[in-house]
């Protein structure tokens, strides 16, 4: 089976963790179209903490889903170590989800019938080497919020069960979308030294999405993006730790 | 627990409404099909070890008169086991202080060291003494009717004797668990009795000393009952047989098995319908509990959950709920089962009651709900699956956005804003307001065909007693009678007009087709006792050739031209051969119809009548039944009225019984559809509702909104029920038995108004709960949770 893909010898490289060629997304809606991806070319490193910045609408969640196998691409190919995204199985994408990837969604999409702790606990009973529900939420800063239901919580609060639900099975991948978008700035602070200890401590791949600016001084590198496309990508020589961020 | 375990038992007591309303309807359902064929199997049941016990007969005979010793000759014939030989008397009974005319049949009752058939089952009191000739045992419907106990007295008339009698015990006989009057089309407990005296009693009286008139006996294993019968009349061809005939024939039996088989097509179709009807809306139901769902279903997927065990999950929540209503349904069924056959038992005076519920049954009916309910689940969750679960972890979009009939046609200028959003709402979504509408409109079917029978009887009985048979009083002769005797009855004070009728039993032959019944020649200008048409009007008869009731004709096979044998079973029981002219329709009963003249023309017999319908003037009667007692010819009297009420009290009762069981199921069935209906309109709604709430609208808009458009849906059910019912009723029809009566298709009103109620009360009950609900509705929670 050979990828057409005229870069595919990249994808060998054990410091590459996705590589993504020519991926575009189209959704029919009806008569018209939307292009929600254009072509988009990147690589993910190992280890690496990469920021996604763009206007609302960029295509930053769909680059995203594309990426925890959420979603699949009208065209193009995601590699994710060497193994094509595009041509898995259900099977295959299911497990690739389920030991791989840790998902934080832009609207939590906590379960309400079951606690915090339970939220975590659904996750982490399908992984292979998980942390403790509770070592993950106190890891979030939620340890004393184990039992409240998802309409007990705050806004910011649900989101940092989101956070401790996606890093408990301690994946190779971490895929935040705006995970501090709801929450003020303490708080986000709290979320973001979390996802960054993940990634320093257990060398997680991370990429998240935000369109706050000042969070990018957190990341190896800085990815633009505008209308579908990347525009372009910062690299910063050295990486803010959270709590230096000016919000 | 595993947390996903935890979440199906939340999940579970969060949607226990529903859960309730899903269990409600499979439960209604098996309930239905469980205490049908439970009834009917337990009737059977009890019917064949009562005659097993007691000694029922394979084969009956009356003749005229034979010597005991033919006894033995029969017991000889190859294929006959045991032989009884008795007398038995037609008799007038008279009761003080009960003018209305009794007849009854006064049977020797089985004797010491014979072969005893047709064994008594001794209610009361004690067995006949052999040596006393006044004592006889009356049978219990008979005896109940007048309160009779032992010990009281009742007088008869046995060959224009009178005779006083000690009623020494109340008993039940296999032979008569139908206690009928060969004259009557119903039993009528009151007017008709059965009694037993010794046998030597009896015969001294009857003038049978040393003779007998009846015989009864049970087949050897392996003979073949037509062989025997055919030997049996040759033998008694000589003594004035009147045709042998099997258990089919014998009057009770043949009741009772008309009775169960309409019984038990009634329980069939019943069944069908029910569980068709409950496993569809189930399915429904389940498919949209689990489409509600879809965003968590996503959000499983897309931490890793397999398909697989995603389905496994939703399945658990299911079979959990249709468990529930499983043993709800089971434990109903047989309690209302048990109810219903002890209802029965006591009607046919069985002595006991052999209750049976097939394990078979039980298991086939609810795998069928099970699998059903599996089959929704799985549907819904493979729907949800099917998508990426990016897109399914957002709330369906309405599909492409159109203006909507009601903007192309302006209407929206009329319309307040809340009521734009109803209309958009069922027309964005047409499917799943077109389901619930089938559901509902089924649901109302149902009650339809649960209560139509009620206007299908009333029609019955007013074209049959009050439009064909229209006569005060049937009197019948002992035997056939010159036409002078119609003089006789006319000259009698307070008769208005008097009608000949000549009855004659007899076996219809065409072809391999046999039917026993008996043809009825009617005078060709009689207006009291008429037959009509398919359109109600009086037929008249062709001076030659027989009309036969329209089910004949199915049954024989006959069309009009056709040759049909007459084999008469009375008299010389010659053979003869009549064209048939026609048929007309008669809802109750079969039999065939002559000219009077042609009839007795075709027996070669003089001008011969075996009865008369009489008009009476209504302050005459008690004048006119005293006379006709002491007629001698007079063998029965049926008065209309009790007939009308009879026939209400037998097939009628037993019918309606039925029929309020089933009516009340399919009304729980109707509720728990409703409600579910309301339930997920909710939950699948309640986040756009609180948003609405949040951006300004009042608790009555949102809960006109969501209630308007449950009442828009209801209202639209509601003649698609009607239409439903008529069509399961058609069909209903078109699969009972009809040998009994024939159930027209007729729908009174009030059965629409009845669903139409059902339906509407199921609906305001739903939506004043779901406005409860609606009312506490969580605006913060709306809030904290997404979008
Ligand atoms: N399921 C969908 N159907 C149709 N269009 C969609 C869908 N999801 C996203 N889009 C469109 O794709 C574009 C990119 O969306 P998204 O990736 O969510 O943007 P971002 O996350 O950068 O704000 C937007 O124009 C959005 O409207
Ligand atoms: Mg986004």
């Amino acid at each position: 089976m050979n990828p057409p893909d005229p870069t595919a010898a990249q994808a060998d490289d054990p410091n590459v963790v996705f590589h993504v060629h020519g991926v575009t997304k189209v959704y029919p809606m009806g008569e018209v179209e939307v292009q929600a991806l254009r072509g988009v070319d990147m690589d993910l490193y190992s280890g690496e903490l990469v920021v996604l910045l763009g206007p609302s609408g960029s295509g930053k969640s769909t680059l995203l889903n594309i990426l925890g196998g959420l979603d699949t691409p009208t065209a193009g190919h995601v590699l994710y170590r060497g193994r094509d995204l595009t041509r898995a199985s259900e099977r295959e994408l299911t497990d690739y989800r389920r030991y791989h990837v840790g998902f934080v969604f832009q609207f939590y999409n906590l379960i309400p019938s079951l606690t915090a702790r339970e939220n975590v606990a659904v996750v982490t009973e399908i992984a292979r080497q998980p942390m403790r529900p509770e070592e993950a939420l106190e890891l979030v800063g939620l340890g004393n919020r184990l039992d409240h239901f998802p309409a007990q919580l705050s806004g910011g609060e649900q989101q940092r069960v989101a956070i401790a639900r996606a890093i408990a099975k301690n994946p190779e991948v971490l895929l935040c979308d705006e995970p501090t978008g709801a929450l003020d700035s303490a708080t986000g602070i709290v979320v973001l030294e979390a996802i960054e200890r993940v990634n320093r401590e257990l060398g997680t791949a991370t990429a998240v999405i935000t369109h706050n600016a000042s969070i990018a001084q957190m990341a190896d590198r800085v990815i633009y993006m505008g209308d579908g496309l990347i525009t372009h990508v910062d690299t910063n020589a050295t990486r803010k730790a959270p709590r230096e961020l000016s919000w | 627990m595993r947390a996903l375990d935890r979440k199906l038992l939340r999940d579970l007591w969060y949607l226990r409404g529903q859960a309730l309303a899903i269990a409600l309807v499979i439960g209604a359902g098996l309930a239905a099909v469980l205490m049908s064929i439970s009834t009917l199997d337990s009737l059977q049941t009890t019917r064949a070890i009562y005659y097993r016990d007691y000694g029922f007969a394979h084969i009956f005979a009356s003749l005229k008169r034979a010597p005991e010793s033919l006894g033995e000759r029969i017991a000889a014939l190859p294929g006959v086991d045991r032989v009884a030989t008795r007398v038995w008397a037609p008799v007038t009974i008279e009761i003080a202080g009960f003018t209305d005319p009794v007849s009854g049949l006064l049977v020797s009752a089985p004797r010491a060291g014979r072969a005893d058939l047709n064994r008594l089952y001794l209610r009361a009191g004690r067995l006949l003494d052999p040596n006393r000739s006044d004592e006889v045992i009356i049978g219990d419907a008979f005896a109940e009717a007048h309160a009779f106990k032992p010990g009281d007295r009742l007088g008869v008339i046995v060959n224009g004797k009178r005779k006083q009698l000690n009623i020494v015990g109340i008993a039940l006989s296999p032979e008569f668990i139908y206690q009928i009057s060969p004259h009557a089309i119903f039993p009528d407990f009151a007017r008709f009795g059965v009694l037993w005296m010794a046998h030597d009693a009896l015969a001294t009286a009857f003038d049978m000393d040393g003779a007998f008139n009846n015989v009864t006996l049970t087949l050897a294993r392996g003979a073949r009952e037509a062989d025997v019968i055919e030997r049996l009349d040759a033998v008694l061809e000589r003594y004035g047989g009147l045709g042998a005939y099997g258990r089919e024939d014998q009057l009770s039996h043949r009741f009772l098995s008309q009775e169960f088989t309409q019984l038990e097509q009634m329980g069939r179709t019943f069944s069908v319908i029910f569980l068709g009807v409950a496993v569809f809306l189930l399915n429904m139901v389940v498919t949209r509990l689990v489409s509600t769902q879809r965003e968590e279903i996503a959000t499983l997927k897309a931490f890793g959950y397999s398909n697989a065990s995603i389905g496994l999950h939703y399945a658990k929540l299911v079979v959990a709920i249709v468990l529930l209503g499983i043993v709800a349904g089971v434990a109903a069924g047989i309690w209302l089962g048990q109810g219903l056959s002890h209802t029965y038992m006591e009607y046919y005076r069985f002595p006991y009651l052999h209750f049976q519920l097939r394990p078979s049954i039980v298991l086939g009916a609810t795998l069928t709900t099970a699998v059903a309910a599996l089959i929704g689940t799985v549907f819904a969750v493979r729907r949800a699956v099917r998508l990426p679960p990016a897109q399914a972890m957002r709330p369906e979009p309405p599909p492409l956005y159109r203006a909507t009939l009601m903007e192309r046609l302006g209407l929206q200028r009329w319309l307040s804003q809340p009521s734009r959003m109803i209309l958009r709402h069922i027309e964005r979504r047409p499917v799943k307001s077109a389901l619930s509408v089938l559901g509902i409109g089924l649901a109302g079917g149902i009650v339809i065909s649960g209560t139509f029978m009620t206007d299908a009887v009333d029609f019955m009985v007013e074209a049959e007693f009050r439009m064909a048979q229209r006569e005060d009083i049937a009197v019948s002769f002992t035997e056939p009678t010159s036409y002078r005797a119609l003089h006789e009855l006319a000259a009698l004070p307070g008769v208005t007009r008097v009608e000949p009728v000549r009855a004659v039993p007899v076996r219809l032959r065409h072809g391999q087709h046999i039917y026993r019944t008996a043809i009825q020649g009617l005078a060709p200008d009689a207006d009291l006792h008429r037959t009509l048409d398919t359109h109600l009007q009086p037929v008249s008869f062709p001076p030659d050739g027989i009309v036969l009731t329209d089910y004949l004709g199915t049954r024989l096979d006959l069309k009009p031209g056709d040759l049909l044998t007459v084999e008469v079973l009375d008299g010389s029981q010659p053979v003869r051969e009549v064209p048939v002219v026609g048929f007309v329709q008669q809802y109750i009963g079969t039999g065939g119809y002559m000219d009077l003249a042609a009839l007795n023309r075709l027996l070669r017999e003089d001008r011969a009548i075996t009865g008369a319908f009489l008009a009476v003037d209504a302050h005459q009667r008690e004048n006119v039944y005293a006379r006709l007692k002491k007629m001698p010819r007079v063998a029965g009297v049926q008065v209309h009225e009790n007939a009308i009420r009879n026939y209400y009290a037998s097939i009628g009762d037993l019918l309606l019984t039925f029929m309020t069981f089933i009516a009340g199921l399919a009304g729980a069935i109707t509720f728990g559809v409703v409600y579910n209906s309301a339930r997920i309109t909710l939950s699948e709604r309640s986040r756009e509702l609180a948003s609405l709430r949040v951006l300004g609208f009042t608790r009555g808009e949102i809960a006109y909104i969501l209630l308007g458009e449950l009442a828009l849906l209801t209202l639209a059910a509601i003649p698609l029920g009607f239409m439903v019912g008529r069509a399961l009723s058609a069909h209903f029809i078109a699969t009972i038995h009809q040998e009994l009566f024939r159930v027209p298709l007729v729908l009174n009103p009030d059965t629409y108004a009845l669903s139409a109620g059902i339906v509407l009360a199921s609906a305001i009950i739903s939506g004043l709960i779901v406005r409860r609900r609606l009312d506490r509705l969580d605006l913060i929670a709306v809030l904290k949770t997404k979008e």
